[in-house]
């Protein structure tokens, strides 16, 4: 078993936005307000000792230092140092290069500590051509590709190499699939709120849940799932009508059943039978709107749900507008919808009348003949108590 | 009616003691339950008692009162009976009554593989007993009743082929007809085939018509509903592979020590009911339906049911148990999930093991072929009647229907005579099949001997007269 | 001498181990476990070797491979697993919430057992089953009188059948008045057992589900963004497995008949509240009892239960067919009914099971299931009180959420703190001797666990129950690689799951693992 680890100790002062010229005062208020404190050695340590009991059959490799080598002694393990760290801080750069030689050396899960950055920087790195898990640490995170809690990273980095080496589990299934990685908007962020917008995605591992569901029928997997949605939208789809598709997981299955590809973070639109444009802007796409009857098909973002953010994003506040409250699907699973935790989805068009227009319950489209009713609420009010403060 | 004002202690209620009670509301900081449905609101508070009968707290009181009640019931072994049409008097061993009288398997219910592993363990040897009956390598924890395995059936076969419709015997019985047409009305269309009236056989060359590209599924009984053997069953299922239909045969379990199971004659799903097995009729609550496929992922990953597998624990030479492919994969247009699961009738599939177990493979030869001259006698001795008539011609398990059309009697007035006697006549089929007349569906099983028979020819003899 | 140690609690329970092969292995070839009665001689003489007449390819020349024991053997082995099994009978149940696991009255058993119910064929002539026809219309009454409805089919074989019954009433309905196409809807809610939207959906509906507010339960508004004139029904039970009541029951029924449609009331979280509130008051047009829940009849290790399905008068001509009536002088099956919805199971019911709900009522009368609801709620909250001690332990929503008869908790700050899940403490109770349950998937309340300690245990019941919880929350905290690695007092030790999803090793029977294990040892040369 090759596990490859690394840290980004600077996870949580680096916020959200990234390090790119921003006032570090400022960063520091913004992280207090999203309530964290960076913490992801500690972290790190705590996920590696949920994996101390695989230690004769593991191999450890990380970058020397701060960036994985010291927490993984401490936590009790002999790991194999790769690559070298810069003179002075260290930068999204080295993050990514050292990232880049852990999966050179050749390894079968890579965990990092961080946060949403940091999971930029896997993204950049490596994409999903390596099973990546990300350990939290401790800021709040939008991206979904960390397990839930330090130890979490840790079990199902240990079943998930468990599997893989064959060695007879009486743990849970383990299955891989493609998260989103997301980048939060500079202008929201000015606004005092935070929208996202999609940025990549990593392979992460997952698992299925064993204890069976005695009372309920046998549920599809996930890739079934998306199957279900992805008909259940298209049986929908009126001849003529343009389908705008945002970027995702779920929207991504919209479009390979419809026999299309689709740009990895981009918006794109289609007709039922025909790619219209990819990867389209605005401008574009409010042209289109104004010629053309739609329908806009989203899903939440990330790990916190977002449905709709501000700046430059393609479907903005006028497009939203045009097509109307009853020409948005919103498309998830219901496992994704879960772990949302009973928080609303969030919109931030950066145009409160759009926001307005958007918040109160919107249908979910979670399977072929299945939608939950779920709430919708701008940022804006979710976050007006921080203000306050 | 008289309000009871003294405290009750219930025998079944543990802390309806007054004093510990009080010590528990004590315990929760309340003066009384009432404060805990303070949820509830005024507008839909249940004011005043139920109107109920007073109860009997006594139990000596309690079974006077059911006994009273039971004393109005004349059990079919008081009586000579014949009854059968899908719920049937076998001998019910002593040993299957004793195992599912244990408390352990008569009030458990959903606990795991380890504190209820003997539940588990019990369960796949009942699959494993039924695979090795019906030639096939997967069998359900039993659902409801055979009607519901067959409708079960029919869905698994439409959301594998993905077609919207069925060919169905056309002697299949009107109940599990009814079932069925509710059932499967949103997914696939049914078309009732045509029988001949000498043979009772499916009309093939209706079959070879209507079959098409759209057919899911050719389903029939065999035994028929009517008694019959369906003989050109390979036949059947042949039309139906040639045309990329699925074949889904119902049939007896009892009868599977003489009769091949549909897996050797080209069935693709076998289902029917396990009451045959060890359970006793219950008024008609003693059912468990089978399905059973070979065991190829297309076919199990659409059973609705639970599929108990074994596996190994972590301690070598231990057997585990589980969910197979709890998860489903697979997803069709115009379906939804593997319809559901709930509680069915696991201790029945528990009994028909211990039944399966204890017959072994000469006990289940022995019954059917013991059964199948009985039927023979019977029909040689009850065609002499004058009047009376064998309505199909060709081989019967253990059911025949008798023409009594010849007599100009009603089948009612007839068995009422009978009845008088202390015989259940067969089955009335008057309603049912109006194109058959005046016929009954007469059942004869291992628990009639000749004396039975005979005492029924002579009843039948006297009663026609 | 002097006195022996006190029993601790909790207890050093063992499960029983017997190494039990499978029922196969222990076959020995030639032996009879029963034998069955012989065809008379004369019969034989006279009619021969009758099965040759079935034709070849039907013929079976192969005997089944069914294993050949003698009878002791055979009761030996089931008696066996039956050790290796935990009923009701046996220990504190608590732990397997919604499924209100009371204790199932012996003498009730008992009865069944009977001749004059236990071997009665349904279509006896209807003079010779009098008996069991009164006690069909009876319980018709009693549950009547405890929902408020209308008419009951006992029919149904168990509550998820009771459900689709139900369901499908709800679609005669709307098709009789000409607005089946149209409502084509029903919602739901994500608490409710997952059959509503199962059931739903087989009838061809497409199903819409409410999540949980802040409260605990959907809100008004989201119902109502729900509703429109797609509605069929709303599927709802109340209390919800959280244990939290609705209390704006009657406005979500308000709203869903103003739409036009119709309101069913899954109750199968009944126990609490009988004699409390009814169906009928607040505005339901169908519900349904499970008589293995609420009723007390046995559960069999998962069937046969029983379901009731309550009607007003506006849904009762497509009950399914035939009902039980009686004219003042007897009793009768009455199948003349043109609008029925035809039938869900083989018959009337599962009536041996009809008789014992009938006798567990009859033996409790009104104050008693009043003292049932009351003493199943005082219960609750006692184990309750009990529970929010252990560490680690916490109650979603919100401070001061009353909880009616079950309570679903959270273990999410002790699988925080230690690693260990919910679903490793319901492994560890094996080793109590014991049950557990979190919840229905998917999980809202994080590392669920869902309590119902129903009327029938005692307060030293649910403190055992308790102590045991308390005793593996500290070993978590303490020592969470004996919860991690548990069970070990049980039958077996940890099942090895791969197999059972890969359909090169899965084994659904004996033979198809000996086929697949011999193709093994085959390879590895073992």
């Amino acid at each position: 078993m090759r596990l490859g680890l690394i840290i980004n100790p600077l996870a949580g002062i680096g916020g959200p936005v990234g390090l790119k010229g921003s006032d570090g005062v400022e960063i520091q208020r913004l992280a207090l307000k999203l309530g964290a404190e960076p913490q992801s050695p500690q972290r790190a340590k705590r996920a590696l000792e949920t994996l101390l009991p695989l230690k004769g059959k593991l191999q450890l490799f990380t970058p020397p230092g701060v960036m994985g080598q010291e927490v993984a002694c401490k936590a009790g393990f002999e790991p194999v140092p790769i690559g070298s760290l810069p003179h002075g801080p260290t930068t999204a750069e080295d993050t990514i290069r050292l990232a880049q030689e852990l999966f050179e050396v050749g390894i079968d899960l890579l965990l990092f500590a961080g946060g949403d950055g940091t999971a930029r920087d896997m993204c950049t790195a490596v994409g999903t051509r390596l099973p990546v898990l990300g350990i939290p640490a401790g800021v709040k995170i939008y991206s979904a590709v960390f397990a839930t809690h330090p130890r979490t990273a840790g079990e199902v980095a240990a079943t998930f190499l468990n599997r893989l080496s064959g060695s007879g589990s009486t743990g849970e299934a383990v299955s891989l699939r493609e998260a989103e990685v997301v980048d939060l908007d500079e202008d929201s962020y000015r606004a005092g709120t935070v929208s996202v917008k999609l940025w990549g995605y990593l392979l992460i591992p997952f698992m299925a849940h064993r204890i069976q569901n005695r009372k309920a029928p046998s549920p599809l997997t996930e890739a079934a799932s998306l199957e279900a949605i992805a008909a259940a939208v298209i049986e929908s789809m009126p001849p003529g009508w343009l389908y705008v598709l945002g970027p995702g997981t779920t929207t991504q299955a919209i479009a390979r059943r419809l026999g299309f590809s689709k740009t990895l973070v981009g918006v794109d639109v289609y007709r039922r039978d025909e790619v219209v444009d990819l990867d389209v802007g605005e401008r574009r796409l409010w042209e289109l709107t104004q010629n053309y009857p739609t329908k806009i098909v989203v899903s939440p973002l990330g790990g916190q749900g977002f449905l709709f953010g501000r700046g430059n994003q393609p479907i903005g506040a006028r497009v939203i507008q045009k097509v109307g409250r009853e020409n948005i699907l919103v498309v998830s699973t219901v496992e994704k919808l879960n772990a949302l935790r009973g928080e609303p989805l969030l919109v931030d068009t950066g145009d409160p009348a759009t926001d307005s227009l958007l918040k109160g319950y919107l249908p979910v489209i979670t399977g072929y003949r299945e939608r939950i009713i779920y709430p919708v609420k701008p940022t804006s009010e979710l976050y007006n108590t921080y203000e306050k403060e | 009616m008289p309000h009871r004002m003294k405290p009750v202690v219930y025998p079944y209620i543990p802390n309806s003691v007054p004093s510990v009670k009080e010590a528990m509301l004590k315990a929760v900081r309340v003066k009384s339950v009432d404060e805990f449905y303070a949820d509830i609101p005024e507008s839909i508070r249940f004011k005043g008692r139920l109107h109920l009968p007073e109860p009997l707290l006594s139990e000596a009181d309690l079974v006077r009162h059911i006994e009273g009640l039971l004393a109005k019931n004349t059990g079919a072994r008081e009586a000579l009976s014949f009854l059968g049409a899908g719920c049937y008097q076998h001998h019910v061993p002593a040993v299957c009554d004793e195992i599912n009288s244990r408390g352990e398997f008569l009030t458990a219910y959903a606990g795991d593989p380890y504190e209820d592993h003997g539940r588990f363990q019990a369960l796949f040897e009942y699959q494993s007993m039924m695979g090795e009956l019906l030639n096939m390598d997967v069998v359900n924890v039993p659902t409801y009743d055979g009607f519901q395995a067959a409708a079960t059936a029919l869905l698994m076969a439409q959301r594998i082929t993905k077609r919207s419709e069925a060919l169905l015997c056309g002697t299949i019985g009107k109940d599990k007809l009814s079932k069925i047409q509710g059932y499967v009305r949103p997914y696939l269309q049914l078309q009732l085939l045509g029988y001949s009236p000498v043979t009772g056989l499916m009309d093939l060359d209706e079959l070879k018509q209507s079959i098409s590209d759209q057919t899911a599924v050719v389903f029939f009984e065999n035994p028929s509903y009517l008694g019959f053997l369906e003989t050109r069953a390979a036949e059947i299922a042949q039309i139906a592979h040639e045309n990329g239909a699925l074949c889904v045969v119902s049939v007896d379990p009892i009868s599977l020590g003489v009769i091949s199971p549909p897996a050797d004659y080209g069935g693709d799903i076998a289902c029917g009911d396990i009451q045959p097995l060890g359970i006793h009729m219950e008024y008609g609550g003693g059912h468990g339906g089978f399905i059973a496929t070979r065991d190829d992922p297309e076919f199990v990953m659409e059973f609705p049911s639970r599929l108990f597998g074994i596996s190994p624990t972590i301690v070598e030479g231990e057997y585990g148990f589980g969910d197979v492919a709890y998860e489903r994969t697979s997803f069709a247009l115009r379906e939804e999930g593997k319809e559901w699961v709930g509680t069915a009738a696991a201790l029945w599939g528990i009994t028909a093991g211990v039944y399966l177990a204890l017959m072994g493979p000469q006990g289940m030869i022995d019954i059917g072929k013991g059964i199948m001259q009985r039927v023979e006698y019977a029909i040689r001795q009850l065609s002499k009647i004058p009047g009376v008539a064998l309505r199909f011609e060709g081989i019967h398990f253990k059911e025949f229907v008798l023409d009594f059309n010849q007599t100009g009697q009603s089948v009612t007035a007839i068995h009422q005579r009978l009845l008088q006697k202390g015989i259940f006549g067969g089955v009335d089929l008057s309603a049912e099949f109006p194109e058959l007349g005046q016929c009954a569906l007469y059942t004869v099983t291992e628990i009639h001997n000749r004396a039975d028979i005979d005492r029924l020819a002579d009843s039948l003899q006297e009663v026609l007269l | 001498m002097k006195p022996i140690a006190r029993k601790p609690i909790p207890r050093r329970f063992h499960q029983a181990r017997w190494d039990e092969p499978i029922i196969f292995e222990l076959s020995q070839p030639g032996a009879r476990g029963i034998l069955v009665p012989e065809v008379d001689t004369t019969i034989e003489e006279e009619v021969g070797d009758v099965e040759q007449k079935i034709p070849q390819n039907m013929r079976r020349e192969t005997p089944p491979a069914l294993p050949e024991m003698a009878q002791i053997h055979v009761l030996r082995h089931y008696m066996r697993l039956s050790q290796e099994t935990l009923g009701v009978d046996l220990n504190i149940d608590v732990g397997q919430g919604t499924c209100t696991m009371k204790y199932s009255p012996k003498v009730n058993d008992q009865l069944t057992r009977s001749p004059k119910m236990a071997d009665l064929h349904p279509l006896q002539d209807e003079s010779t089953v009098q008996g069991i026809l009164e006690v069909m219309w009876r319980l018709e009454q009693f549950l009547k009188e405890i929902s408020g409805m209308d008419r009951f089919t006992l029919q149904p074989p168990a509550g998820s059948a009771a459900i689709y019954t139900n369901v499908a009433m709800v679609q005669a309905y709307h098709e009789s008045r000409r607005e089946g196409q149209q409502r084509d809807e029903v919602i739901t809610t994500i608490f409710s057992h997952p059959s509503n939207a199962a059931c739903a959906k087989v009838a061809g509906y497409r199903v819409v589900t409410l999540y949980p507010g802040p409260q605990g339960y959907p809100s008004l508004e989201a119902l109502k963004a729900a509703v429109s004139e797609r509605t069929a029904a709303l599927f709802i039970t109340n209390p919800e497995d959280t244990g939290i009541f609705n209390p704006q029951i009657e406005e979500f029924v308000k709203v869903v008949h103003n739409a036009g449609g119709l309101c069913a009331y899954d109750q199968a979280n009944a126990n609490g509240i009988l004699g409390i509130t009814r169906a009928r008051d607040a505005g339901f047009d169908l519900c349904h009892f499970n008589l293995h829940k609420t009723f007390s009849t046995p559960h069999g290790c998962g069937g046969p239960g029983a379901g009731a399905c309550g009607v007003t008068t506006a849904l009762a001509p497509f009950l399914p067919r035939p009902t039980v009536e009686f004219d003042g002088k007897k009793y009768f099956l009455n199948d003349d009914l043109p609008y029925s919805i035809g039938k869900i199971r083989p018959w009337y019911g599962v009536a041996q099971n009809i008789l014992k709900a009938y006798a567990w009522i009859m033996s409790l009368g009104a104050d008693g299931l009043r003292e049932v609801a009351e003493i199943a709620v005082l219960n609750n909250n006692y184990l309750l009180n009990k529970v929010l001690e252990i560490q680690g332990v916490s109650l979603p929503y919100p401070e001061g959420k009353r909880r009616i008869e079950q309570v679903r908790y959270s273990w999410e700050k002790l699988t925080n703190e230690t690693g260990v899940h919910s679903e490793d403490i319901e492994t560890r109770v094996a080793d109590f001797g014991t049950h557990y349950w979190t919840s229905h998937h998917p999980y809202v309340v994080p590392e669920p666990m869902t309590l119902e300690p129903t009327e029938s245990y005692s307060q030293a019941d649910l403190d055992e129950y308790a102590a045991i919880l308390r005793q593996i929350a500290q070993e978590a905290y303490t020592n969470p690689e004996l919860v991690l690695t548990a069970p070990h007092n049980s039958t077996v030790h940890r099942t090895v799951h791969e197999p059972f999803d890969d359909p090169e090793q899965w084994a659904i029977t004996w033979r198809a693992y000996k086929r697949k294990t011999a193709a093994r040892d085959h390879t590895s040369g073992a």
